[in-house]
């Protein structure tokens, strides 16, 4: 029997008796053995998904195939699914291997078999020596372990993370995140994984969808999203830190691009071939590292605030017109930056891109 | 005056008052504390106490405290000889303990269902049960001795008087219980459940194996309390109760504390031997009340 199968999301959607929809409408395809990560700010609906398909809240409208089964109705226990929550919700009144063993147990299966399949899952895992113990005397890293394990022990097709490490301490949610990522090539199983978090989006994922207001902004590989985001929202949530959206207008002279900003002067890019009207531009975006500094010309910026990362430096300036200053990503090279200094700074060609009133991305220069 | 002598002299006026403060409240709990304690020490002392004239020359003094005087076990063997102490002990334990368990479940399925379930009217049953708390048991007592004389039972008798079950049945369901128990349930963390739905639990096993292990405090206040309120319960087998066959420990102290000549060293030793189960409830499940077993297994 296969150990994996794909997720299909049809026309998705989730009203509550009271208030917006939370889910307007999604579809989605998730293939076999692929890590889908939902990322969003809370509240944006990518929980309430997963819960969808976990078959803990009901779908108010769509079809919800797991494998080639309609899966809207059946209950969660029949849907191959798993799922690891992001308070673990361990069962404090039992032992790690009772945890573990619980659904087995309910499946029907004998002591023996549940206890293979606990130790099986255990050693993977490496927690054989906490199975005797209760989840209190357990570390927050041991439970998240025992909570996954308790995933891994029913086997099931699809594994569901919902914000697995944001209780962890940053060190171990590195450690997690590199292990997650290990148990997916292993198992081979469909992984679904929601978070905040959009570093663990980053590495973690095949594929990311970027939620927000209950709607699927893009879908794609995470530096597909990172270099060409389809709007402004999904520019600013990828990248730390954000991409600099600024207001400003866009001409083209001869086989250059002006790019007039506001506050910041104009910067005159080389456009070969300009696939975008110009005239629809209302803003342009650009990463903090996309940016260069020095020469003659080009942007002007008033340096506010400098940070000094050890590997990298960060300069910030304040644009009359936008309320987030200006992030410049240089790598640091032991030069002394001073506040209030003029820095002259131009987007690398190719990297800037242009955005029209609705904030979809057009094209780029 | 030095000028650190003056905020050490405050410092020590400040210690003094404290310990003032302090040994003024130790004083209040203990006078508190004795208000409790002296009649069960009273009855204890009178008990062991085997000369009833001694006993009631005790009773004018500080004496009626003390194991003074003759003692011996002669008072609790008269009881136990004596008096159908044995046969009241026995159908007290039987009736209170069926009513306590059967109890427990019963209000702990109905409180579950109003915590988790959701149906039509859910609300409207919650505040009735709320309502229910604040009915007297007296309010209803005639009432219900009129039913229970109505009602038939297995055997195609009418008429329920006189018999355990009648002692038993009509105090399962109770208001209170149900709702200590709802409190319980509904602050319990959801994705607890919701993982054991996950791992195919049905709802009644959800219950059994996980919301009721959980809810051990709530279990032993329940307990507890519906113990004390059955154990000491006198109005209802007055009303419902003939005779001694099926009468529970009060009904058989009132009738051995009606008979003349009173002897109060027996009916010491009936009322020490009748109070002894309900400390021995209290101490078992005592650290219940405390112990709280939920907080430790949600985060790190």
């Amino acid at each position: 029997m296969k150990m994996t199968a794909s997720v299909s999301l049809r026309g998705i959607r989730k009203n509550y008796d009271k208030g917006d929809p939370v889910i307007q409408g999604v579809d989605l395809d998730i293939a076999e053995g692929e890590f889908m990560v939902f990322v969003g700010q809370s509240g944006c609906g990518k929980s309430t998904m997963m819960r969808m398909i976990a078959g803990l809240e009901e779908i108010s409208e769509g079809e919800l195939r797991i494998g080639n089964r309609v899966a809207n109705d059946l209950p969660p226990v029949q849907r191959d699914v798993a799922m690891v929550f992001q308070s673990y919700a361990l069962y404090p009144h039992m032992t790690v291997a009772q945890n573990m063993g619980f659904g087995l147990r309910m499946a029907g299966q004998s002591k023996a078999q549940v206890g293979q399949a606990v130790s099986r899952a255990a050693e993977s895992l490496r927690i054989t020596h906490l199975l005797d113990r209760r989840p209190k005397a357990l570390s927050g890293g041991e439970r998240q372990r025992v909570a996954i394990g308790r995933a891994i022990v029913r086997k099931p097709k699809v594994f569901l993370f919902d914000e697995p490490l944001s209780n962890l301490d940053a060190g171990l949610r590195v450690q997690m995140r590199l292990e997650l990522t290990r148990l997916h090539r292993e198992l081979g199983a469909t992984m679904i994984y929601v978070t905040h978090d959009q570093t663990e989006a980053m590495t973690m994922g095949d594929r990311i969808a970027v939620f927000d207001k209950g709607v699927v902004q893009q879908v794609g590989p995470p530096m597909s999203l990172y270099q060409r985001p389809a709007n402004v929202f999904v520019a600013q949530f990828l990248g730390s830190p954000r991409m600099n959206v600024l207001p400003a207008r866009v001409r083209v002279e001869a086989r250059n691009a002006v790019i007039t900003v506001e506050g910041l002067g104009e910067v005159r890019l080389p456009a070969p071939g300009v696939a975008f009207n110009p005239a629809l531009v209302t803003h342009v975006g650009v990463r903090p590292e996309s940016l260069e500094v020095g020469g003659a010309g080009g942007w002007r910026l008033d340096i506010g605030l400098v940070e000094r990362l050890g590997e990298s430096t960060l300069l910030y300036g304040g644009v009359a017109g936008t309320q987030a200053p200006v992030a410049v990503k240089l790598a640091d090279t032991g030069q002394d930056w001073e506040i209030g200094a003029r820095l002259n700074m131009r987007p690398r060609p190719g990297s800037l891109l242009v955005f029209d009133a609705q904030g979809v991305r057009i094209g780029e220069v | 005056m030095t000028p650190n002598k003056l905020p050490r002299r405050a410092f020590a006026s400040q210690k003094g008052a404290e310990s003032r403060g302090r040994l003024a409240a130790y004083a209040a709990h203990a006078l508190l504390a004795a208000f409790f304690v002296m009649p069960l020490v009273f009855m204890l002392a009178s008990a062991f106490k085997t000369d009833e004239g001694q006993l009631l020359r005790d009773m004018n003094s500080l004496s009626a405290f003390l194991p003074s005087g003759q003692l011996g076990w002669e008072n609790f063997t008269a009881v136990i000889d004596g008096t159908p102490f044995l046969l009241a002990f026995a159908n007290s334990l039987f009736i209170v303990g069926l009513t306590v368990t059967i109890g427990i479940l019963v209000n702990s399925m109905l409180a579950y269902a109003l915590a988790r379930l959701r149906f039509r009217g859910r609300d409207l049953l919650l505040a009735v049960v709320v309502a229910l708390i604040i009915v007297p048991f007296e309010a209803i007592a005639v009432p219900l001795l009129l039913l229970v004389n109505q009602l038939p039972w297995l055997d195609g008798t009418i008429g329920w008087l006189d018999s355990y079950h009648v002692q038993i049945i009509p105090f399962i369901a109770n208001a209170f219980s149900i709702y200590l128990f709802y409190q319980s349930f509904v602050t319990l963390p959801k994705d607890l459940e919701e993982a054991a739905l996950m791992d195919g639990a049905s709802r009644w096993r959800i219950y059994w194996s996980i919301v009721m292990p959980l809810s051990k405090p709530a279990i032993a206040t329940v307990a507890v309390l519906q113990f004390l309120a059955r154990w000491g319960d006198l109005l209802w087998p007055v009303m419902a109760v003939r005779g001694d066959t099926f009468a529970t420990l009060p009904l058989a102290m009132q009738t051995f504390f009606g008979q003349f000549p009173r002897q109060w060293g027996p009916v010491m030793a009936f009322a020490a031997m009748a109070t002894l189960p309900t400390m021995m409830v209290f101490l078992v499940f005592q650290r219940w009340f405390v112990k709280s077993v939920i907080s430790s297994a949600i985060k790190g």
